[in-house]
């Protein structure tokens, strides 16, 4: 599965909706800690991991950014069952990552 | 066995693996986090020699690809322990234990907090380490920055182009960084100095809603309102871990010369965490080469007893 870009429109369908637990990756393009991320993120979507990732441009999304008090990126947030259970600021190993989607 | 084990994926670490490559030597890299380190918060690397601009993301990404082409191997975990038994040493990390013949210790250092209560909590909710990575949240807001080194310069410049008002406070009354970066900020209209003061707390409810600052010299406190606090009073080298092995100064770093040689023969330092006069970038990447080629020669040296 790839990873879904979404925006305000398609978020409550995409994460609070979603029938599986979703991680989301609040980044920006100009975000060098983001961009590492980035390629960490895409091959653990390649590997089926039982959860949706979606990404979420903090620069075309503020709205999505400021409900969610995101105001250090690279923010990853865990949401099941349309609630936040767990949240990540800074650059992360890929370990930790799947530490963060366990906890 | 690996020839080298660097531990450490930032410049110097990964710039150590390219010349232990070209010298033909097998080369672990482990590295806690991600390749890049401290650089990949740089928007734009303006005094790096041949390109005169480069985020600190596409410069990491090619040294990193360099590497890798050049044969190193890079694993993902955080080394805790280094052990040395004459002519090999175990590197020990959360996960698994490597043997080399030669250790380079390129782990670079982390940010230094205030050390406030709630410091940790409010990270991401109003406290930042970063004003490049989150300059942007603070559009037409209040902020601070707190420091009076070269970064905090550059923060605060940073941030006037974005925040309604910002606040710089420093502990000195004079700045030690480059005279071009204070001598911008004092023309800018939005900037006010704070000379001579500390932070000495962090008031929140959910997320930072103001700071008290302490004059050091009259005990006056001040209570400013504010969305943003960014810290940048300096660094602390990575080096906790060895402390048992590795000879550090008073600061932490690993006491080592131009040559990169630690106390214990087959370990060498490279970037950041070694004590030294300039910590930029074109000095890390030069020590990571230092630091190669001496382990390399440590290591020829082995096979000649």
């Amino acid at each position: 599965m790839a990873i879904i870009e979404v925006n305000k429109d398609n978020f409550e369908d995409e994460v609070l909706k979603s029938n599986v637990p979703v991680l989301a990756d609040f980044n920006a393009e100009w975000c060098g800690p983001c961009r590492a991320m980035k390629p960490m993120l895409e091959e653990i979507a390649k590997s089926d991991p039982g959860y949706k990732i979606v990404s979420i441009d903090i620069d075309d999304q503020d709205e999505l950014a400021e409900d969610y008090e995101v105001s250090s990126i690279p923010c990853l947030v865990v949401f099941r069952d349309g609630e936040e259970v767990n949240r990540s600021v800074g650059l992360i190993s890929r370990d930790a990552i799947a530490e963060l989607m366990e906890g | 066995m690996y020839d080298i084990i660097v531990v450490g994926a930032g410049p110097a670490g990964m710039t150590a693996a390219i010349y232990a490559r070209r010298a033909a030597r097998s080369v672990l890299v482990l590295e806690a986090v991600n390749y890049g380190g401290q650089i990949l918060n740089t928007l734009d690397i303006e005094n790096y020699p041949v390109e005169a601009h480069i985020s600190g993301f596409d410069f990491s990404t090619k040294v990193y690809e360099q590497a890798k082409g050049l044969g190193a191997e890079f694993v993902f975990e955080k080394a805790v322990e280094i052990r040395s038994e004459d002519a090999a040493k175990t590197v020990v990390t959360t996960k698994n234990t490597y043997t080399a013949r030669a250790v380079i210790l390129a782990t670079g250092s982390e940010n230094r907090k205030l050390g406030l209560e709630d410091e940790d909590k409010l990270v991401g909710r109003g406290v930042s380490y970063c004003a490049t990575c989150d300059g942007n949240f603070y559009r037409n807001k209040i902020v601070a920055v707190v420091g009076g080194g070269n970064t905090a310069l550059e923060d605060a410049l940073y941030l006037s182009d974005l925040a309604k008002q910002v606040y710089l406070i420093h502990r000195r009354d004079s700045f030690r960084g480059e005279e071009t970066g204070a001598a911008r900020l004092k023309e800018k209209d939005n900037v006010e100095i704070i000379y001579n003061a500390n932070v000495t707390k962090l008031i929140s409810e959910k997320r930072l809603k103001a700071i008290e600052v302490t004059d050091k010299l009259n005990g006056n406190v001040r209570t400013i309102e504010l969305n943003g606090l960014f810290i940048a009073v300096g660094r602390i080298p990575e080096n906790q871990n060895f402390a048992d092995l590795i000879k550090l100064d008073d600061a932490g770093y690993v006491i080592a010369g131009e040559d990169c040689h630690t106390n214990i023969d087959g370990v060498f330092v490279a970037g950041d965490n070694r004590t030294k006069m300039l910590r930029q970038l074109v000095t890390a990447t030069g020590d990571g080469a230092v630091a190669a080629t001496e382990a390399v020669k440590y290591i020829n040296s082995l096979k000649a007893v």
